[in-house]
């Protein structure tokens, strides 16, 4: 119970940051992808904030025995870079640059209930379920 | 369309999607990885993934709230024509699982957590998404 609450209230602090930074609106990431245009240099900020806190926070809590609701920490163990992590992360690029939206900010848009909004969440939900069926198998 | 440059809101808003993340590692020892989150709460509907789905809702509630409060709905426009746009999410959708992370994961969490694989997969998608939108607004013009 602790742990859902938990949950929730990061969920609520992370959309309510990406409202403030500015980082739900698709012109304003396209704008920062577009250095030879009207250059935004907002989502640079975005990143830089949150880093200096992840960074010096993450480093002093993953220090601690273990996380205060749970037993024991979930972080990634995999280390190496393998093809997988290149040709992933640049599908994501292409789609990103295609679209503005990444999918923290795909999903709050939802709450517009714009139509093509609701189209780019459904297609990436079905892109992850694709994965999970290729990969899976 | 031009945006200005919110330098204030968008360390602030930085600063609390960090804080997000954060509060996160230190209570539930979870990474705040949307991707990661999203791609396995619709595939694993058991208790374990709980947090998940709160995850998701306070999301959706807290972005959705300051969305109406802050943003303003007008704000939200995409610029990609529909087909494009469903080409993008499974994309998005599709690239993210298998490169394990998106913005967040990867660039919040991961680069947080000093990780040489999430700085490798933040510099590739940044560089992809740069040359996409070079080409799309510069080369293709339009």
């Amino acid at each position: 119970m602790k742990e859902a609450f938990a949950a929730l209230l990061a969920g609520v602090l992370f959309g309510v940051g990406l409202a403030v930074s500015g980082m739900l609106i698709p012109d304003k990431v396209l704008n920062f992808l577009d250095i030879a245009g009207h250059w935004d240099p907002s989502l640079a900020l975005v990143m830089g904030g949150a880093l200096m806190v992840t960074t010096p926070g993450f480093y002093f809590v993953t220090r601690s025995k273990k996380p205060v609701f749970a037993a024991s920490f979930s972080l990634p163990t995999a280390k190496d870079i393998d093809a997988k992590l290149l040709l992933g992360a640049s599908l994501f690029g292409l789609g990103w640059g295609l679209s503005g939206l990444c999918p923290a900010p795909a999903l709050v848009n939802i709450v517009t209930g714009f139509s093509d909004v609701l189209a780019f969440v459904a297609a990436m939900i079905a892109g992850m379920l694709l994965h999970r069926a290729i990969h899976k198998a | 369309m031009e945006t200005t440059f919110t330098p204030v809101a968008s360390l602030l808003g930085g600063m609390l999607i960090g804080l997000a993340a954060l509060l996160l590692l230190w209570l539930n020892g979870k990474i705040a990885g949307i991707s990661g989150i999203v791609g396995t709460a619709i595939t694993d509907i058991s208790a374990a993934s709980g947090w998940r789905w709160c995850f998701i809702a306070g999301l959706l509630i807290g972005g959705g709230v300051a969305l109406y409060q802050i943003v303003g709905v007008t704000e939200i426009q995409l610029r990609a024509s529909l087909p494009l746009l469903i080409v993008a999410g499974l994309l998005v959708g599709y690239g993210t699982r298998l490169g394990s992370g998106c913005t967040s994961g990867h660039g919040v969490c991961g680069i947080g957590r000093l990780s040489g694989r999430s700085m490798v997969a933040t510099c590739t998608f940044m560089a992809v998404a740069f040359v996409t939108v070079f080409v799309q607004r510069h080369v293709l013009g339009g």
